[in-house]
Order: structure tokens, then sequence, then C-alpha cells
């Protein structure tokens, strides 16, 4: 379910129109992670028409990226430890168009699960050949692609015997700040995805399983990667919303 | 075609491995004239300062315009070198965060309004399964600040969560506080 997306006159001139998803992020206040009690606001959000600031946004380009920056397993002398997948996909709007240009930026913990971060306290080794973080730019048809350790599961203190399942954080920009989103992708046959309560704050169970990827094994690597799939589909900036307007 | 959008999920507590840069505070050059800086803190429910959070700034430049194609108005080169329109800082062990910027320009909306200088803000953390967006105006710009549509769609008594004031004895510093919850919680947007 989503608002129609819209048209709005900027002072005279026509501006496209993102559509509102309803029902597809998690509530802030998911009260199963513990962590949002005192971090979720309490009071209704305000409806913010979509001006000038929110259809524009950052177009971060090729300064901010070196093709080694796609590789997270050969940033060092050594080679990193685990199993190396192959980690790609496409980055869409709603309207099925590729979004070209733009950075994806990922970080993730190592192979048993521990991050390279002075807040985990994991009793899992490092690995002093993988960092866990990695950036890229689509290419013109919204592909993007990196090399990388599957993640391993680590404990957490959320609940008793609280485990998050294995996943790679992403950060992704579109071309509109509307279409800014921060997610996780999984991967298939998870068997702590019923236990998590942070992919299950997500309340319609068909949209938990689009964080999912895809094991692909055209794509793999023989004697080298496994592959996996996952497209990234953000906000559509409706098509149509110059020829609505013009319609009426 | 109509494709399902991807859910949001949580930044966790190791955004810090992933998304700062060297330069992500300075939405501008160190150096360049006019510069200011915009700093506060991100708060918690019990006033407890967040020293894993992100904030992330989008503007206009100082002449109201975006090096953007989808404005309408045509994409313009900023008229300073340098200037980027974002800028993004991680919280320090305080809670703090700092960007270094230009102010932006008023810009024209609906209805032949116009919209006071701002910024639009994301902010990230451990705890947001989703990030929650509000907007940095301005003390010093009432006259335009009365006159913002957004600002009167706002509460009246909340208002002045949105609005940054400058920085005692500290020149060209505004001071922006983030509070996600509680009493004189900021005013957050659905976008």
């Amino acid at each position: 379910m989503t608002d129609q997306p819209h048209a709005t006159a900027a002072g005279g001139l026509i501006l496209p129109g993102y559509e509102r998803p309803r029902g597809v992020h998690p509530p802030l206040n998911s009260p199963e992670y513990r962590s949002t009690a005192l971090r979720a606001p309490k009071r209704p959000l305000v409806r913010l028409p979509q001006n000038l600031t929110e259809i524009t946004g950052p177009l971060l380009g090729h300064e901010r990226v070196t093709a080694a920056d796609a590789d997270l397993t050969s940033r060092h002398d050594g080679e990193a430890i685990g199993e190396r997948i192959i980690v790609y996909g496409r980055v869409l709007d709603s309207d099925g168009r590729p979004v070209p240009d733009t950075l994806v930026e990922i970080w993730q913990a190592n192979a048993a699960g521990r991050y390279r971060h002075r807040v985990d306290g994991h009793p899992a080794p490092l690995d002093p050949n993988f960092d866990g973080a990695g950036r890229c730019l689509t290419d013109s048809l919204g592909r993007y692609r990196f090399i990388t350790i599957k993640p391993g599961p680590y404990p957490w203190g959320n609940h008793h015997n609280a485990w998050r399942p294995a996943h790679i954080h992403f950060s992704l920009f579109g071309r509109a700040f509307t279409q800014r989103l921060v997610t996780q992708m999984y991967f298939p046959g998870d068997p702590l995805f019923p236990f998590d309560p942070i992919f299950n704050s997500i309340p319609d169970p068909t949209a938990r399983e689009r964080l999912i990827s895809r094991f692909d094994l055209a794509k793999t690597v023989p004697d080298w990667a496994l592959a996996f799939e996952w497209d990234i589909v953000l906000r559509g900036a409706a098509s149509t919303v110059f020829e609505r307007e013009g319609e009426r | 075609m109509s494709l399902p959008i991807t859910p949001s999920q949580t930044v966790g507590p190791y955004l810090a491995i992933g998304l700062p840069w060297p330069d992500g505070p300075l939405a501008v050059p160190e150096g360049t004239p006019g510069a200011i800086t915009i700093t506060g803190l991100v708060l918690d429910g019990a006033g407890k300062p967040l020293p894993d959070a992100l904030v992330e700034t989008w503007q206009a430049d100082p002449d109201g315009r975006f090096d953007h194609p989808d404005d309408p108005r045509g994409a313009v080169a900023p008229s300073v070198a340098g200037f980027r329109g974002f800028g993004r800082s991680a919280t320090d062990a305080d809670g703090r965060y700092r960007i270094r910027t230009l102010r932006p320009g008023p810009l024209p909306c609906q209805g032949g309004a116009t919209e006071a200088p701002h910024l639009d803000v994301s902010v990230f953390a451990r705890g947001l399964l989703d990030r929650v967006v509000t907007r940095i105006y301005f003390a010093d710009e009432a006259a335009a600040n009365a006159a913002d549509p957004v600002l009167a769609a706002v509460d009246a008594g909340r208002r002045g969560t949105l609005i940054a004031a400058p920085a005692a004895g500290a020149d060209g510093e505004f001071s922006f506080d983030i509070r996600l919850q509680g009493e004189g919680e900021t005013v957050f947007f659905d976008v």
C-alpha cells in the first residue's frame, strides 16, 4: 500500500513526487527490539511536502570510490579468512528504472561474526586481513558488485540467547533526499530468521523476504567464490507525474 | 511497472566501520569564507547523548540553487568552490555532531510561498529502525521563518525544536540539539 505519487507546483515549477510507502518500513517503536525504547520518537511524524530540498539530493561521484573498494577480501597482504562470496544486484526505483552512478556503501562482521569495532565484545577472533567495509558506484544500468566474505551470525544483548542472522549493512542514496535508505541484506535459509526482532520488525512478511538475497549458481566463479544476488528498490519518482499534470 | 520497495533496517551499533568519511562533516572546504558550523547533541528519551549516531544534512547553496538535474530551474554549479551541499557527521563519545557548511538561500515553493533557509537532516542510530528526518532553520531569520509554510504546519509550541540558535561566544556557530524522545522532542517529518 502506498500513497499515490503526486506532482507539486513550486513557485510555478512542477516537481516530481516520490511515493510515500505505507506498511513497508518497520515502525520506529518496535518494543521487541529493546534499543527502540529510549530512541524511537513518541510524537506523530509531521507530513513534509516534497519541495526542492526533498526532490534533490547529493550526487556523490567517482571521487569517493576506487575500484579496489568493492573487494573487501584483498585490502591487506594476506587473504581474508572465510567463505569468499560475490554479492551483486541492481539498484532500481519502484517504477522499475535503474538508478545509475549512485553510491553503495556496505559494512559487516567477519566470518566469525565479529565486527572490527571497539564496542564489539563478542569473544570471536578478529581477522587481520578483513576490515569489513566496502563501497562502489552503480554502473549505467544500476548494477553493483562486491567481493567479500560471508559474515557470521553473532550474539547480542537484546534478550536471552539472542543471535543476529548473518547480514551485510547497505547504505544507499538514490538521486533524491526522499530516496535515502539504510538497510541489511540477509542470506537465504538462515535458521535465525524467526527469532530476530530486527528482521521481524518489518510488519509484512513478504516485505521481509525482500531483504533476503538469492543464491545464484550461474554467477558463482568455479573453484573460487559463491554468488548471491540482491536487488534494492528505492522509492519511485513517478515518471507519470508530468503526464498526469498535463492531462488536467 | 511497479516494484515493491526495499524495507529499512537499523544502522546498528557499528556504523562507524562503514559510513564516516574523513571529510564528511565538511559540506564546504575548511577555510571557505562565510562558512558556519552547526553543532549539537543527539539525545535519547532519558536525556543521554548518543555516541553511536550519524547525522546527515542536505541543503541548497547560498543562492537557493541545487547542482541537481531534477531542480526544474536547472542545475547550477555552486558559486562557492567545493560546496557539496551534503554533510555527514558521526556523533563523538559525548554525543556531539558537527557540520561545516554555508548558509542556504531561501527557496520557492507551492502557491508562490517561499521556504526560509533550511537544511534537511537525517538521523541514523542503533535503535532507529528507519532514519528520522528533521529540518534545521536559523533563529536570525525570524521574518523568513514566520512566512515558511513547513514551520506554519508545525504546532507552534514545538516549532522551536527546528530552530538553530547562534552559539554564545562563538561567531559563525549555531547550536541545534536533536532530542529523539521525551521532553522537548524534536519535530520529525514523514517525507
